[in-house]
C-alpha cells in the first residue's frame, strides 16, 4: 500500500464507557486513545471483555444508554466531535462515513426484508442516487464482494443465504456509501476457516481499489497478522500495546502480548510447548488504579500494583502500557 | 499453576500399536420426515461411510468444517447415537450390537467431553453433585471415600476442592470446562471423545485447558478422540489426523505427515486457508481460496462430495466415488488423483 498523504482520519482521546448493571458499575473502557490514519488497516486484538467491541461501539454511540454511559473522552471525525453531535448528524455519519460490519450477520440483517431492500435503503438514506441509479448500485455492490447472480441474490431474504453470503451481503451493505472508515467486528469468527479466507481475500482486495481505512477487531492474532498495517492489543478496557504489525509479533513488548503468542499453537510449528498464562481476565468491577494484567503477568513487581502504567512511548511508532523494559530486562522508570 | 510450559506429545504412535476403538464402514443417516403423515422424504448423511482405527495411549485428531459429521462420529462411536450401517469395535465388543447392561458395565470406560461448559452442566447441582454423579449411578464409591475422590479429581483438574460446594454459575468458562473434565476422568476411563473442547474458550485459557488434557493423558493413560476446527490446536495436541468432508474422511495420517504432505486437494485447500501468527509468512503465503460453500448433506453431490469445490476436479470426479486407500503404511486417503495434486506449498517450521 503506498500512502501519499498522511492524514489523520479518527482521532480517539481518553475514551472511558461505563455500564451501569445489577451487580456494580462495570469499567469496559478505561482511558482509551489512538489515531487512525486515512487509508490505514488497525487490527485491535483483544479476548472477550476486553473493550475492544465497546471502544468502537461506543464511538458511534451504538452501545445501550442506559445502562452504558460514555462518561469521558472524544472522538475528532473530520472536525466534528462523534461522542457530542447532535443525533441526526450522527445518524447521517453510521452507515454513510462510517460503515459497520457485525459479527453476526444474522441478527444484523432484517429477516423480513430482501436483502435488496436493504441494500437500497442505505443507498436512499445516504446517497444521492435516483430511484433508477441504486438497483444497478446495489448490484454492482454484490458483484464487488463476489456474490455470483447478483440480480437474483437481490430477491433474496437472509434466510436463504449461507452464512458466509450473509457476511459478504453485510460488507456490501457497510460499503454501500463508500464509507471513509470501515468498522468490523469480529467479521469471520462465526465462519468456517474455509469461508473466512474468502472474506478476507475480498477485504484485502476491496481496500486495494477502495482504499477505505479499516479497523478489524477479532480476538485471534492470526487473522490480522495478514492484513493490518498496525495494531492495538487491548486488555481489562485499556490498549496495552500498540505496535506496526511486523514488530508486534516479533518482538513483543507487553507481557499480555508475549503470553497471548506463546498459547497460539501455530499451523506451521510442530511440538510446540503452549505457554499457560495462569489466571483469569479481570471482571473490570473497579476502576483501575494497578495494572489490569498484574495477577497474570510473570514479570510483576510492587510498582505494577501501586500504578497502573500509561500507555508510554517507546519509539518506532511504538507503545506499551508496561513498566517493565521487555528488551533490556529491567524496570523503565527510574534510572 | 505458574507460567510454565508443558512439553507437547511428541511420541508419534506406531501405526501396529494396540487398536483400542475401530469403526469400520460406519454410517448416520437422519431421515428428513415431512407431510401429514410425517412420511420419510430423504435423509440427512451426516456419517456416510467411514473406517478408522483409533490406537491405545494415541491422540486422535478429527477436523472439519461445521457440517462435515465430525461430531456425529464421535457421538456414534460413544452410542449415544445409534449407527445406521456399520461397526465400531471397542477392543473385542462390537457396540453396535451391545446394548442394556452389558453397554452400561461399558460405559465408565468411555467417556465425553462437550463443546459448551455453560450448556453441559446442570445449574442446579454443586459441583461435587456434578463430578460425583458418575461415582454413585455406577456405584463407585460412597461417603467419605466419594468425598475424597471428588478432591482428588478436582485438584487433578486444577481446581480447589474447598469449591466442591459452589454452583456452575460462580465460575469462568475455562474453570467450568475443568469440572466437566473432573467429570470425564471421574470412572477411571480407557477412551474419551472430546468433542470442540476448547471452541467456546478464551486463547489464553485454551493452553491452559489443553496442556491440563495433555497431563492428563499422560498420567491417566488416556485415549483421545480430539474433535475439533482448530487446525493449529490440532497440529498441537494430536498424534494422528483424519480430514472430514460431508460424512466422509478425506484423509489420514500422522500429524507430521498430514501438515506438512497433504495429498487430499481438499487437506491442501484447508491448511492454505488457516491463518498463522506472523506477517512475514502471512504476507508471502500461497492460498487456495476455495469456491462456494459446503453442499447439504440432505443431498450431497455424485462421486466424489468434494467436487463441487475442487479445482482440479474432472468428469471421473463426478462419476466415480474414489476409493479410501493406502498411500503409504499409515496414510489414508480419498482422491483419484492424490500423487498427483499439488495446489500450494503449506508453510512448515
Amino acid at each position: 500500500m503506498t500512502q501519499t498523504q498522511v492524514q489523520t482520519v479518527l482521532e480517539v482521546k481518553d475514551l472511558r464507557t461505563q455500564f451501569d448493571t445489577q451487580d456494580g458499575m462495570v469499567h469496559a473502557v478505561n482511558g482509551v486513545s489512538f489515531e487512525l490514519k486515512t487509508g490505514e488497516f488497525l487490527g485491535v486484538v483483544g479476548e472477550s471483555g476486553s473493550g475492544k467491541s465497546v471502544t468502537m461501539m461506543s464511538l458511534l454511540r451504538l452501545i445501550p444508554m442506559p445502562p452504558g454511559e460514555i462518561v469521558s473522552g472524544e472522538a475528532d471525525f473530520g472536525g466534528a466531535d462523534l461522542l457530542t453531535i447532535d443525533d441526526e448528524a450522527l445518524r447521517d455519519i453510521r452507515g454513510g462515513r462510517i460503515g459497520f460490519i457485525f459479527q453476526d450477520p444474522m441478527t444484523s440483517l432484517n429477516p423480513v426484508l430482501t436483502v435488496g431492500y436493504q441494500i437500497i435503503e442505505s443507498l436512499r438514506l445516504h446517497t444521492d442516487l435516483t430511484d433508477a441509479e441504486r438497483r444497478p448500485r446495489a448490484r454492482e455492490l454484490l458483484h464487488l464482494v463476489g456474490i455470483p447472480d447478483a440480480e437474483a441474490r437481490l430477491k433474496n431474504y437472509p434466510h436463504e443465504l449461507s452464512g458466509g453470503m450473509r457476511q459478504r451481503v453485510m460488507i456490501a451493505m457497510a460499503l454501500a456509501c463508500d464509507p471513509e472508515i470501515l468498522i468490523a467486528d469480529e467479521p469471520t469468527t462465526a465462519l468456517d476457516v474455509t469461508i473466512q479466507a474468502q472474506i478476507i481475500q475480498i477485504v484485502r482486495d476491496l481496500r486495494e481499489k477502495l482504499g477505505t481505512a479499516v479497523i478489524w477487531i477479532t480476538h485471534d492474532l492470526a487473522v490480522v497478522a495478514g492484513l493490518a498495517d498496525r495494531v492495538l492489543v487491548m486488555y481489562g478496557g485499556q490498549i496495552v500495546e500498540e505496535a506496526p504489525v511486523n514488530g508486534l509479533y516479533a518482538n513483543p513488548q507487553h507481557p499480555y502480548t508475549e503470553g497471548l503468542l506463546g498459547a497460539l499453537p501455530r499451523l506451521d510449528q510442530k511440538g510446540q510447548d503452549l505457554v499457560n498464562i495462569k489466571g483469569q481476565p479481570p471482571n473490570l468491577y473497579a476502576y483501575p488504579t494497578s495494572c489490569p494484567f498484574s495477577p497474570r503477568c510473570p514479570y510483576v513487581m510492587d510498582k505494577c500494583l501501586a500504578e497502573n502504567p500509561p500507555l508510554l512511548d517507546i519509539g518506532n511508532g511504538r507503545k506499551t502500557a508496561c513498566w517493565w523494559d521487555m528488551d533490556n530486562n529491567r524496570p523503565r522508570y527510574g534510572s | 499453576m505458574a507460567a510454565e510450559t508443558v512439553p507437547a506429545s511428541e511420541t508419534a504412535i506406531a501405526p501396529n500399536g494396540d487398536v483400542l476403538v475401530s469403526v469400520r464402514d460406519l454410517k448416520k443417516h437422519f431421515p428428513i420426515m415431512k407431510g401429514v403423515f410425517r412420511r420419510q422424504v430423504g435423509s440427512v448423511r451426516a456419517v456416510d461411510g467411514i473406517s478408522f482405527d483409533i490406537y491405545k495411549g494415541e491422540t486422535l485428531g478429527l477436523v472439519g468444517e461445521s457440517g462435515s459429521g465430525k461430531s456425529t462420529t464421535g457421538r456414534v462411536i460413544l452410542q449415544l447415537e445409534l449407527a445406521t450401517q456399520g461397526q465400531v469395535k471397542f477392543e473385542d465388543v462390537e457396540l453396535t450390537e451391545t446394548t442394556g447392561d452389558r453397554l452400561r458395565s461399558l460405559r465408565p470406560r468411555m467417556q465425553m467431553i462437550f463443546q459448551d461448559p455453560h450448556a453441559s452442566l446442570n445449574p442446579r447441582m454443586t459441583v461435587s453433585r456434578i463430578v460425583g454423579e458418575p461415582l454413585t449411578e455406577h456405584n463407585r464409591s460412597k461417603g467419605e471415600d466419594r468425598r475424597k475422590r471428588i478432591d482428588e479429581l478436582l485438584s487433578l483438574v486444577g481446581l480447589e476442592p474447598k469449591h466442591a460446594n459452589r454452583y456452575p454459575h460462580e465460575f469462568s468458562g475455562g474453570q467450568r470446562q475443568r469440572i466437566g473434565i473432573a467429570r470425564a476422568i471421574a470412572l477411571n476411563p480407557d477412551f474419551i471423545v472430546a468433542d470442540e473442547p476448547i471452541a467456546a474458550l478464551d486463547v489464553s485459557i485454551q493452553a491452559q485447558v489443553v496442556n491440563l488434557l495433555e497431563d492428563l493423558q499422560e498420567v491417566l493413560g488416556l485415549t483421545y478422540l480430539f474433535i475439533s476446527h482448530d487446525l493449529s490446536m490440532v497440529r498441537h495436541i494430536a498424534d494422528r489426523v483424519a480430514v472430514m468432508y460431508l460424512g466422509k474422511i478425506m484423509e489420514l495420517a500422522d500429524v507430521d505427515t498430514l501438515y506438512t504432505n497433504p495429498q487430499h486437494p481438499y487437506t491442501q485447500a484447508l491448511l492454505s486457508a488457516v491463518p498463522v501468527p506472523d506477517p512475514v509468512i502471512e504476507s508471502t503465503r500461497e492460498r487456495v481460496i476455495l469456491e462456494g460453500d459446503i453442499p447439504s448433506p440432505a443431498n450431497p453431490p455424485p462421486g466424489c462430495p468434494f467436487n463441487t469445490r475442487c479445482p482440479a476436479a474432472v468428469e471421473r470426479c463426478v462419476t466415480e466415488v474414489p476409493e479410501w486407500r493406502e498411500l503409504e503404511p499409515g496414510h489414508w486417503v480419498a482422491c483419484h488423483f492424490a500423487e498427483n495434486i499439488h495446489l500450494v506449498s503449506i508453510p512448515t517450521g
